[in-house]
């Protein structure tokens, strides 16, 4: 077992201000002088780092950022108009779309926001929210996975980004034989699920689940006590409890700082009431500390996975023919031999594709808890198919406002520690 | 603001979750303003929703009670054209600085509208547009065809048009015939 040092930590800024004073005096004149010429510096938005297109204004004093303005925007396509001008089923594959590094998630947060407006989030049948929540899980480890590896890519390990993905795309292969495709799921429908799962697919997910553990465990070997990686990690992007709340933080960034709060334990859906896991916390609010937290959140998700697939009502194979979804006519599509013969289903089937689902007026809030934290819904409906106004609150897009008060103070090359910790995606961001 | 203010301090909401914006084209007051806050020690929400009419577009900021308040002001601002008094940095956010409407508002066609896009940086014609890597039809042989009669260190249409029309050139290599090259849209 190695020993493990203590860091001192670095507080670049006042390195710098210390290196100024224990200069001669007349060096220190000049170079003073120096100190005020300020260099801008456009990060972005095609930098490795950035994921996608982010880019960052930088206003640099020889290596420390002393103003940071992010810039957004760049893969904006106005989802939320989109979303008014087609019914409540249609918008579900624009929901791949949102963090399209897991877009089971998305996929089941959407499905969950309309079934409550509908009142009908409690009734769901319990083999499909356990299905669900393994969809969930999954997808958190599928983001946390790519998350870790860009982050250590990006610092410079380029071994862990490559061992993740070899993982993830074990995933992918799960989610093509649930759903048929690999990236862009669209897996629930409103009321329920696409379609039950393929038989043998509970078992790959026990299976991935055995040996997943396996990888994050030789990940965190490669990492966690690697000098190199606490070196750019402890004590960088440090955010404290009050920040992280005030800025809005969530997910595992806001848990970093020491914030218990997880939508799944605080609002519970789906069947999570009745699943154990716990929620990691942070400490320091650093970089490193978001890091351990992913990292844990990892191992909890495959508990989660593990009991869903012990309790799953109708087993593997669904023997007993548990239904996966609700069964009202009028929300989910009936099945197709019964629309060419039989009367009501064909009027139902007739109106759902051409009107969709029919909500009542109201307004509702819905928070989901995705892998970078809370993806919620604002739908107000006036009734009919189609909402009269949605507003995706996306949890990439409040993360990364933090960064302009984030940043400055920090070294240049901090930035990119920094960027890998909070987790974004763009697609999401600018919606 | 002070609704706000009193909601976080005295009721414990601390976390704003998320502000939105509605369009009630056609209705008067036009514009809803709906603020979502949670109580992360209590676990309830509280919905707070603010009317603005039309010749107002206006609200007090709320920033200084919560940070993140910044970006979804400044999103509202973009989106539906509704100012916030006493942001500190009130800039459109998804849009491009300039851009001429609010596209979230009811009367803004799904399809877009035409508008100025700012100057994008080309650099040199592409190649299917006359760039330097296109072979022109005609002349002798397959050298004739050869970019590099264009003189490919200058990558100028205009310029290797010249090259090809002179008489010593055709004398050499022979008629170019056919379509050449295409001229870069101005």
């Amino acid at each position: 077992m190695p020993e493990i040092r203590s860091i001192e930590a670095r507080d670049s800024a006042a390195q710098a201000a210390a290196a100024m004073k224990a200069l001669p005096k007349p060096i220190a004149e000049d170079l003073g002088d120096m100190q005020g010429e300020k260099m801008v510096l456009n990060m972005g938005p095609s930098h490795p780092s950035t994921h996608g297109v982010l880019r960052i204004i930088l206003e640099l004093d020889g290596e420390i950022i002393t103003k940071a303005i992010p810039d957004v925007g760049y893969l904006h396509r106005g989802d939320e108009k989109i979303a008014e001008n087609m019914t409540y089923t249609q918008f579900i594959p624009y929901t791949d779309r949102l963090d399209y590094l897991a877009p089971l998630a998305n996929n089941v947060a959407y499905a969950l926001a309309v079934e409550k407006l509908l009142g009908i989030q409690d009734k769901l049948p319990p083999r499909c929210q356990y299905i669900r929540v393994i969809c969930c899980e999954l997808a958190r480890i599928s983001a946390h996975l790519l998350g870790i590896g860009c982050f250590a890519m990006d610092v410079g390990a380029m071994t862990v980004f490559l061992h993740t993905f070899t993982e993830r795309e074990k995933i992918y292969n799960l989610a093509e034989a649930l759903s048929g495709a690999r990236f862009t799921t669209s897996y629930t429908r409103i009321g329920g699920v696409s379609r039950d799962t393929p038989p043998g697919w509970c078992e790959a997910v026990r299976k991935f689940a055995n040996e997943v553990v396996v990888n994050i465990q030789e990940t965190e070997t490669l990492l966690t006590r690697n000098r190199i990686w606490v070196d750019r990690t402890k004590d960088i992007g440090v955010i404290s409890k009050e920040d992280a709340i005030s800025w809005g933080l969530t997910g595992p960034n806001l848990r970093g700082s020491g914030v218990n709060y997880d939508l799944r334990k605080d609002q519970p859906y789906l069947c999570y009431k009745d699943l154990e896991f716990d929620v990691p916390v942070g400490e320091v609010g650093d970089c490193y500390d978001r890091y351990l937290v992913r990292m844990e959140e990892m191992r909890q998700s495959v508990r989660i996975i593990h009991q869903c697939l012990d309790k799953i009502p109708g087993g593997f194979d669904n023997k007993s023919k548990e239904p996966v979804n609700v069964p009202d006519g009028k929300i989910v599509l009936p099945p197709k031999n019964k629309v060419l013969t039989s009367m009501e289903e064909l009027i139902h089937q007739f109106m759902l594709v051409t009107q969709g689902v029919n909500c009542p007026p109201g307004e509702i809030y819905f928070g989901h808890e995705n892998p970078k934290g809370e993806l919620g819904f604002y739908i107000h409906s006036r009734g009919g198919g189609t909402p009269y106004r949605m507003k995706i609150r996306s949890p990439s897009f409040v993360n990364l406002s933090i960064l302009s008060h984030l940043l400055p103070g920090h070294m240049m090359s901090d930035t990119v520690s920094i960027l890998g910790s909070l987790d974004f995606v763009m697609g999401e961001c600018d919606r | 603001m002070e609704v706000c203010d009193f909601a976080k301090k005295e009721l414990g909401f601390n976390f704003l979750v998320d502000v939105s914006s509605m369009d009630n084209y056609g209705d008067d007051p036009r514009w809803t303003v709906v603020y979502h806050l949670y109580g992360i020690t209590s676990k309830q929400y509280l919905r707070l929703s603010v009317s603005v009419t039309e010749e107002k577009s206006e609200l007090p900021t709320v920033t200084n009670v919560w940070r993140t308040a910044d970006w979804h002001e400044r999103e509202i601002y973009d989106m539906m054209g509704i100012r916030f008094r006493g942001h500190p940095d009130l800039r459109r956010i998804l849009m491009w600085e300039g851009y001429p409407y609010y596209p979230l508002r009811k009367d803004f066609p799904l399809a877009g509208k035409p508008s100025e896009v700012p100057e994008v940086a080309f650099s040199k014609p592409a190649p299917l547009e006359g760039g330097p890597f296109v072979t022109i039809a005609g002349g002798n042989d397959s050298i004739a065809r050869e970019p590099r009669v264009r003189i490919p260190e200058t990558d100028s249409v205009e310029f290797n048009n010249r090259v090809e029309a002179r008489a010593d050139n055709k004398a050499t290599r022979g008629e170019a015939f056919g379509p050449g090259p295409i001229e870069p849209k101005k």
